[in-house]
């Protein structure tokens, strides 16, 4: 009896099986699979998520359809760690077999990436919010296409805008790792070079909470404080300032000003207007095309954040690009993909954020916006777009052969101290 | 072990090396797997007797398995099971034979896997020293067991919950010097392009010849493991874990025995870590970052920590959940999936899937021929 029962308990695991196989098949008949790499784990799994959705946003702007095919996305997750995206991107090339993949989301992620990528030159990579100097510009894959600027471009500007408000003389606080080395390089680049000091730097790990060695160090006769800080070390750093007495103005990176400080509470609050940032897009751009992309946003996403970020916005122009370039070629994959990457890169677009278009070392082409925090009529805070700067590369606006001599970002490069 | 095993080894052991007995405690600590050979001569026979037709099956699937299967189930399945269940066969050994659960093993292979990238080759030509792979492979493994070994001078004197609070700080301080560090571990990028041997290609790295090296290292380990457990060492290793206090009056020293225990997990450990940088290519500290240390714990107490194929089994499993568990549930969620799999095994068997195993089979047998009895795992 109980053998009976065992048997047929097997063979009906064994059908089911076979049937949910079978219509699997079936479906990848008329559907084109699209890798699609966020985190979904560690530090980043909140804008890993709504990273997902501006993939999918850019997907149901074309009613899931894409080169007269239904697109289908494989969704993948990694924890910000190189070797989790490599393993997610493996699977999805090698298992599940797409023919493109989207991701990933950090910048050591997308030099593993990048690299895997030259393993498999059938399969075209884009990237997903990544902003590694490093992915396009040491030696880079020829199969794998960034559409946004990265985070040296996302600073490019601000030292300008800084002298011009008179700060000439200022410290340098940031995290220790590749993504504020590459933002610290877009600020210093043209701040150095118009005459510009920053007199120290100070490096602190990810995730650092006691400050107190750093505010010590801050020198007294400094215009301003650079703060390439993310999310909650920006707030812990700011309040250890504060009741350390420290009252200069503050110059922030792409990811420092963002709600988290916005809504700070401490009595320093008024002074952080005037608050200079710059990045690829801003919540308050003054554009119809803007206003659209944050109406979606708002309109599909209910469980989303109050405006698209960062990683939503980053997602969406690279999808968009890769559906785009599909409907460009109708969904022609042959021939190693050829006339795909030939469409590709000559991708030009009006995104939410200004044009989308590509270099030769298949890296965007973009607009810096730089904003400033202002007080709304409500007596919250935002940050407020003053300038915007079109048509910024990776060279940061040198010349090729001066930007080479300057060489990629990093803990000692550039330097101006006197 | 289970009991009547042991208590069989343990009377064997004591009929035949009645002058291991004898024998200061020192020595067999350091004559590891010859002194075996010394109580038993014809221990290839005796290995030979044990084989049965279900190991044949075994091998034979491994061996079979890169053929049949994508290039994909070999390398990302296959090859990083296998590596990592060496990594957690390190911990089965010291937790299962020794009693001592130690956090820091994934510290121990990070330790070696910096080692293969700083003198061997990658991306970082400023740091790495350019050793053949051999060399720099041969050297990491070395200077990892030694740190095995210092990592259970430290802890050993400690018993099970400071145990694992001494070897936890000992890998987090790791982390943490790993990721500030530039001279020597290249912060918070790590080496890319790390060490992998010529012959295996860096990017293109041959799923199946990696494969078979990975499995050649784990099987050494397995039967390292299988024998150590039944000769003096391993026999005073189980004693020392079931009463320290009676085995210190029975002449044995205690400490050095249990150091040396590290030595051999940190050795099996070292080989594992050694694996994971070719598999991976590079190493970076979140490769021995907190999430990754107890996944080894994982790993061991899934598989079960009671024989030493638990560990292969528990990184089988622990492998397919974080490559498939996403296509199997709610995408967003599907960590869930993980979580509630390990819970509901280790709620269901303590033992790990190797007791779950024990357990159904010792059901079956019952319904089925109640007159055989259950033969020893």
């Amino acid at each position: 009896m109980r053998e009976t029962k065992r048997r047929i308990w097997l063979r009906s695991v064994v059908g089911a099986a076979a049937a949910t196989a079978l219509m699997g098949s079936a479906w990848s008949q008329e559907t084109l699979k699209i890798g699609l790499l966020t985190n979904l784990e560690g530090p980043f799994a909140v804008p890993g998520q709504d990273g997902f959705r501006g993939a999918d946003m850019a997907l149901k702007e074309k009613n899931g359809m894409a080169g007269g095919k239904k697109i289908e996305f494989i969704k993948l997750s990694s924890d910000a760690t190189p070797d989790k995206a490599v393993a997610a991107t493996r699977k999805a090339v090698e298992q599940d077999k797409v023919q493109i993949m989207i991701g990933p989301l950090s910048g050591d992620e997308g030099i593993a990436v990048k690299n895997y990528a030259k393993s498999h030159p059938d399969v075209t990579f884009i990237n997903g919010s990544s902003g590694a100097q490093a992915t396009t510009l040491v030696d880079p894959a020829p199969n794998f296409y960034r559409f946004n600027t990265e985070g040296a471009q996302w600073m490019v500007g601000l030292g300008e805008h800084a002298l011009g408000k008179g700060y000439k003389k200022v410290f340098l606080v940031a995290e220790d790792y590749g993504f504020p080395y590459s933002q610290v390089q877009g600020f210093m680049a043209s701040y150095c070079a118009k005459g510009g000091k920053v007199v120290d730097k100070a490096w602190v790990p990810l995730g650092t909470k006691d400050y107190a060695s750093v505010v010590a160090k801050i020198p007294k006769d400094i215009d301003a404080v650079v703060v390439v800080l993310g999310g909650s070390d920006a707030v812990n750093f700011l309040n250890q300032y504060e009741q350390a007495g420290g009252a200069k103005p503050m110059v922030g990176g792409s990811i420092t000003v963002d709600q988290t400080v916005l809504n700070y509470k401490g009595k320093r609050r008024e002074s952080l207007l005037g608050t200079a940032s710059a990045g690829p897009m801003a919540d308050s751009i003054d554009t119809p095309e803007w206003k659209k992309f944050v109406a979606d946003y708002k309109a599909q996403f209910k469980d989303g954040f109050p405006s698209p970020s960062l990683f939503a916005y980053l997602y969406y122009i690279n999808t968009r690009a890769t559906l785009e370039a599909l409907d460009a070629v109708k969904g022609d994959l042959s021939n190693g993909q050829k006339a795909y990457r030939d469409a590709l890169q000559k991708t030009n677009f009006k995104g939410p954020a200004g044009e989308v278009k590509i270099d030769g070392n298949r890296n965007g082409v973009g607009t810096t916006y730089i904003t400033e925090v202002t007080k709304a009529p409500d007596g919250s805070f935002y940050n407020k777009v003053v300038k915007t700067v079109p048509n910024i590369s990776q060279t940061l606006g040198l010349s090729e052969a001066e930007f080479k001599k300057m060489g990629l970002g990093s803990r000692d490069v550039p330097d101006c101290r006197k | 072990m289970s009991a009547a095993q042991w208590r069989r080894a343990m009377n064997s052991a004591a009929a035949a090396a009645a002058p291991t007995v004898r024998a200061p405690a020192a020595r067999s600590v350091q004559a590891l797997p010859s002194s075996a050979a010394e109580t038993v001569p014809s221990w290839p026979g005796r290995w030979l007797a044990r084989i049965r037709p279900r190991h044949i099956v075994v091998l034979a699937a491994l061996i079979v398995y890169p053929f049949v299967a994508s290039p994909f189930f070999t390398y990302q399945i296959g090859a990083q099971a296998l590596a990592l269940g060496l990594i957690a066969l390190s911990l089965t050994f010291l937790g299962g034979y020794g009693g001592m659960v130690s956090l820091a093993q994934m510290t121990i292979a990070g330790v070696a896997g910096y080692g293969v990238a700083v003198f061997g080759t990658s991306s970082a030509a400023a740091i790495s020293l350019g050793w053949p792979w051999w060399l720099a492979s041969a050297v990491a493994i070395a200077l990892a067991t030694a740190f095995a070994a210092a990592v259970g001078w430290l802890s050993v004197r400690t018993e099970g919950i400071y145990t694992i609070m001494i070897t936890l700080a000992i890998g987090v301080a790791f982390f943490y010097l790993a990721q500030q560090n530039y001279t020597v571990f290249n912060g918070f990028q790590g080496f890319n392009r790390a060490g992998a041997p010529e012959v295996l290609g860096t990017e293109s790295r041959d799923p199946v010849a990696f494969y078979f090296t990975a499995l050649a290292c784990a099987l050494a380990g397995y039967f390292l493991v299988r024998h150590l457990v039944r000769a003096p060492f391993g026999i005073a290793l189980q004693g020392i874990r079931d009463n320290p206090r009676r085995m210190a009056s029975l002449g044995y020293a205690v400490t050095a025995h249990r150091v040396a225990a590290y030595a051999v997990s940190g050795l099996l450990a070292a080989v594992g870590g050694v694996l994971m940088v070719w598999y991976n290519g590079r190493i970076s500290p979140g490769t021995v970052n907190l999430g990754a240390m107890i996944s080894i714990l994982i790993i061991a107490v899934l598989g079960g920590m009671k024989h030493p194929i638990g560990a292969f089994v528990g990184a089988i499993v622990y492998v397919l959940l974080q490559n498939f568990a996403i296509d199997l549930f709610v995408r967003e969620r599907f960590n869930l999936v993980i979580g509630a799999g390990f819970l509901a095994i280790v709620l269901f068997s303590p033992d790990g899937l190797l007791g779950l195993w024990a357990k159904l089979r010792s059901s079956l047998v019952k319904t089925q021929t109640p007159q055989q009895t259950r033969r020893q795992p």
